[in-house]
């Protein structure tokens, strides 16, 4: 069972990659804070499973604090872009 | 095993979308299509690994020893505040990448840039 | 007065679902609950305005919660067919969007804020904008069929489950 979560964990951060080619090639900012988005939740997503895999239960505590911060952090940035900080 | 296998089920299905997600993001030809592809993916999939971890903590609370059951808990917690925030955050960078001037490319409409929104 | 002590309430049962398993009063150990109901109390005197704008107490009524649990299976369908939607415009990146308006005719901040996130996350819809003054919604819709659309097919009955829920 730990194997299987570990391969899942590993994928995972392969689709991150994804998010960064995004945040490097992006031709606007909102582009880039979609990329930063989508990694923020793959990251807690992560977390989740490697909490699982390694029986801690402060991994996934410490994604519950990076989803709400994280979020926060999305909405600031989204508010600087708006031109209204 | 049955549970191992639902379990197998919930993780598959979950990486796909995840994947699916990550890929639409380079695929995909303006932010507004790329934040459907980033926002609903990423949701429904981490929904699902989420819940092969649920289910995981519950069978083995059940077998095992309780600090999988909390392990479960927490997992629930932390599911609810990604499923609550995520849309709301695409929808926050939707509404400043429109602000900020960025419109949608190959649109065939566009209310809002003609609309009587003056703000 | 009355804010508080329920914000304080709420925020206690959130502590309590958090430290399961710390102790054996039950499930928890006595330190847990003495923090938490100091903590749920500071809560309560700090943040009593913004769970329950003007005094406004209709979320505490039962009914609402099951007709709230009832709209998850609706909803969760929607969901299941948004991501088959998407999986086929990724593979095949057949798109036709654009920006269109809705009314939907919600007046509370909640019901707008719900049926918001629901659009997100349900076939082909993301909201954008939303008009204040008259609570019309701005939607990017993937695969426009009509410039002019009805509420129906942009966001398949939810208005009518949101009204019975938060108005």
């Amino acid at each position: 069972m730990m194997e299987t979560f570990f391969i899942v964990a590993v994928f995972l951060l392969i689709f991150m990659i994804f998010g960064v080619i995004r945040i490097i090639l992006g031709p606007t900012t909102p582009d880039r804070v979609v990329g930063l988005d989508t990694i923020n939740t793959l990251v807690i997503a992560a977390m989740i499973i490697l909490g699982a895999a390694y029986n801690e239960v402060i991994y996934i505590d410490v994604a519950i604090v990076y989803a709400l911060l994280s979020f926060v952090g999305t909405l600031y940035i989204a508010k600087y872009l708006e031109g209204g900080l | 095993m049955m549970i191992d296998t639902i379990i197998y089920i919930f993780l598959g299905i979950g990486v796909f979308f995840n994947g699916l997600g990550s890929f639409g993001l380079i695929r995909f030809p303006d932010v507004y299509t790329r934040l459907h592809a980033a926002t609903k993916c990423t949701t429904f999939g981490s929904i699902f690994t989420s819940l092969g971890v649920i289910v995981y903590g519950f069978y083995h609370w059940h077998v095992d020893s309780a600090s999988y059951g909390v392990l479960a808990i927490h997992a629930f917690i932390a599911l609810l505040a990604l499923v609550i925030t995520n849309p709301t955050g695409a929808h926050a960078i939707a509404r400043a990448a429109h602000r900020s001037g960025v419109y949608p490319k190959r649109a065939v409409v566009d209310k809002l840039r003609e609309g009587d929104l003056s703000d | 007065m009355r804010s508080a002590l329920v914000t304080a309430v709420m925020a206690f049962i959130l502590y309590l679902i958090l430290t399961v398993g710390t102790g054996d009063i039950l499930f928890w150990s006595s330190a847990e609950i003495v923090a938490g109901i100091l903590l749920s109390i500071v809560a309560g005197i700090f943040g009593r305005k913004l769970l329950f704008k003007n005094e406004d107490y209709r979320m505490l009524n039962p009914k609402r919660w099951i007709y709230f649990i009832a709209y998850l299976c609706p909803f969760l369908v929607a969901m299941a067919r948004a991501n088959i939607d998407v999986a086929y415009r990724v593979i095949t990146g057949r798109i036709n969007p654009g920006i269109v308006k809705i009314s939907p005719g919600l007046k509370t901040d909640l019901g707008i804020t719900m049926l918001a996130n629901s659009i997100t996350l349900t076939p082909g819809t993301l909201s954008v904008e939303i008009n204040e003054k008259t609570n019309d919604l701005y939607i990017h819709w993937i695969n426009v069929k009509h410039k002019e659309p009805n509420i129906e097919e942009v966001c398949n009955g939810f208005p009518k489950w949101i009204r019975r829920i938060a108005e």
